[in-house]
């Protein structure tokens, strides 16, 4: 119980992940909670190869770590950015308003 | 005993908070929390060993992705009491789903071995007493050095895939407009200028200045101030 290993690091990664998944459905109609559920996401994801590289003596899992979270903050600079311009246009943050591209 | 300990205080301060931001009912909590989330994960990190990706967790999230969601939530005037509508009706489907996907990975991982020969198939195995960072940074600069330029190259497009977005045209703002700068004539030209002739000898060029307007008579009415 004492002895910190690989499993103990990849359950926090797993609920993590799912209370991320579960904050997506939670909020549906809050998007800027959606992309911080996201967020939670890549960052179990991240848990899960900082635990691995760790566990395994191998620098390769933390390197990916490190392009996963440069991924998360250009996705999120432009998730931003795009729900800054909807809410401009439209006046609301909901999810199921935006259907302007349907046609 | 310490280590373990911590590791049970700072993943279940993690998990907590991040319990907090999908169910807070105020966006601004949500994003306090994800910091919180963010520092736990980054102390996380610091007992695995991984120093430097914990700093960068800080540094990243904490000091630039954090701040701009908050800076968003803050910006924009939401009315976020309205937008609560329905949580109580996806709850359901979301903690079933959550359920089936907790119970997959927990499948996965009672049924699951590392390969015979993993640490012969390591590809940058830790060399011991060389610090994180620095191993980091000999394995970033070298071996995936064009990954490292294609993540700034992805930082770089999202910047400015971010400006143009918000970018307003207000119609009194001043741009730059190369066509009317390259094709603008008689105030700037080209001169055979003798090498080593300093400016006391060729003199400084000034485009030609228009005349002010000739100052117009102004009437006077009577006299004396009004």
């Amino acid at each position: 119980m004492l002895a910190i290993g690989l499993s103990h690091y990849l359950t926090v990664g797993a609920i993590l992940f799912v209370l991320g998944i579960l904050g997506i459905f939670l909020n549906r109609k809050n998007i800027i909670v959606i992309l911080m559920s996201v967020e939670l996401i890549l960052l179990s994801v991240n848990l899960n190869l900082v635990a691995f590289s760790a566990q395994l003596g191998d620098l390769t899992g933390q390197i990916f770590a490190m392009f996963i979270l440069t991924v998360a903050a250009a996705e999120a600079a432009i998730g931003l950015a795009i729900v800054v311009i909807h809410f401009r246009n439209r006046g609301t943050i909901e999810v199921d308003d935006v259907s302007t591209l349907r046609g | 005993m310490i280590a373990a300990l911590s590791f049970y205080l700072f993943a279940a301060v993690l998990i907590a908070s991040a319990v907090m931001v999908v169910t807070s009912r105020n966006p601004v909590h949500s994003v306090l929390f994800l910091i919180l989330a963010f520092f736990n994960a980054a102390a996380l990190f610091l007992l695995v060993g991984a120093e430097f990706l914990a700093m960068i967790l800080v540094i990243v999230y904490v000091g630039a992705v954090a701040v701009l969601f908050l800076f968003v939530v803050m910006m924009l005037d939401v009315d976020f009491s309205a937008i609560r509508e329905g949580f109580q009706r996806y709850a359901p489907i979301g903690g079933a789903i959550g359920l089936v996907l907790f119970a997959e990975l927990i499948f996965v991982f009672s049924s699951w071995t590392f390969a015979e020969d993993a640490a012969g198939l390591r590809l940058n195995p830790m060399t011991p007493g060389v610090d994180n960072t620095r191993e980091i940074g000999r394995i970033l600069y070298t071996d995936h050095v064009w990954l490292f330029q294609l993540s700034g190259l992805i930082l770089l497009v999202a910047m400015i895939g971010a400006i143009v977005l918000t970018l307003r045209n207000k119609p009194v703002a001043k741009r730059q407009d190369i066509g009317k700068q390259v094709s603008r004539m008689g105030s700037v030209n080209l001169r055979q200028v003798r090498s080593g002739a300093g400016l006391a000898e060729t003199g400084i060029e000034r485009p030609p200045v228009e005349a002010p307007p000739a100052p117009t008579r102004v009437e006077h009415h009577g006299g004396g101030h009004h």
